[in-house]
């Protein structure tokens, strides 16, 4: 099976809505061996200024590897997931994820590029906030942007 | 108290820290994060694929790794921008009391951009004397 050299360019639109909840926040906080105050105690990340529990630095990969899984599991994409390695990954904030948001990822494909028989691929999450009640493609604040690329590798890789 | 800016220079270490991980951490993570890649957690079908056995998820080590610098900021949320390339695996071993594998984190700053209000803490991981990040960056806003 090969890598599909049309991915490149392709977008999916944000699907269903993630909330953000405290239990999950000090849950991945803990998976993650955090232990500051602001992912635990509402009123230790309010002293800091925020609204509710501050999610840790990293916890936009749950949201940004749903929108992945749209990707890997579209089967026009050639893509293998017993043959994917993560190769590289950045979180830029806009602002802080605390528990409270409602979020949606719009996942866009910026490269693909064959390397031996298998292909690195590029892709950005954009992940906005929606407003309580609101359709995914109401007034939304930027959050995160998350850029992930994965190798996929080919067959004797 | 919370570092700030002004009082910062650039090469100037921010701490260390030691991260124990057993495979009940990467099954912890794996339930956490919703990646459930058997690589992480079975080792015949890691073995089978070619790696030397369980491995950590990158992610597991990257969001471990930062931990250092949220704590150094005092506010994880100071964390704006957080960069990785995941270039050796972590093997886990089956370990029962003990750790099977340890990542040793530290940082030092590597850049100060007064206009904009940030430091980069440039962080340096490695597991058994090797090292399975690269150009782990992060930057924080600080006052």
């Amino acid at each position: 099976m090969t890598i599909n050299p049309d991915l490149q360019g392709r977008s999916y639109p944000a699907k269903e809505v993630y909330d953000v909840g405290r239990e999950k926040i000090r849950e991945f906080a803990r998976a993650v061996k955090a232990t500051h105050p602001a992912h635990f105690e509402v009123d230790a990340a309010k002293a800091l200024g925020h609204s509710d529990l501050v999610a840790p630095p990293t916890f936009a990969i749950i949201v940004a590897q749903r929108a992945d899984a749209q990707l890997i599991e579209d089967p026009d994409s050639g893509i293998d997931f017993s043959r994917v390695v993560h190769a590289d990954q950045r979180f830029i904030h806009h602002r802080p994820i605390v528990a409270g948001d409602r979020l949606v990822a719009e996942l866009h494909v910026d490269g693909v590029r064959a390397m031996g028989g298998g292909a690195m691929i590029t892709t950005r999450s954009e992940i906005f906030a929606v407003a309580a009640g609101a359709a995914t493609d109401a007034a939304r604040e930027a959050v995160a942007t998350a850029t992930s690329s994965i190798l996929v590798r080919g067959e004797g890789q | 108290m919370k570092p700030t800016l002004s009082e910062l220079a650039v090469g100037q270490n921010i701490g260390s820290r030691s991260i124990d991980v057993t495979r009940t951490d990467l099954v912890k993570y794996a339930g956490a994060s919703g990646d459930f890649n058997p690589i992480h957690w079975n080792e015949a079908f890691a073995t089978g694929v070619g790696l030397p056995g369980v491995i950590a998820h990158g992610m597991f080590t990257m969001g471990s790794a930062v931990q250092l610098v949220s704590d150094w900021a005092g506010d994880p949320a100071a964390v704006v921008d957080f960069q990785t390339r995941f270039t050796k695996p972590v093997p886990v071993s089956d370990t029962t009391g003990t750790a099977g594998a340890v990542i040793e984190v530290s940082g030092a700053i590597g850049a100060l951009d007064a206009e904009a209000g940030t430091a980069r803490v440039d962080l340096t991981v490695t597991s058994a004397g090797q090292k399975v990040l690269m150009k782990a960056q992060a930057v924080v806003r600080l006052a």
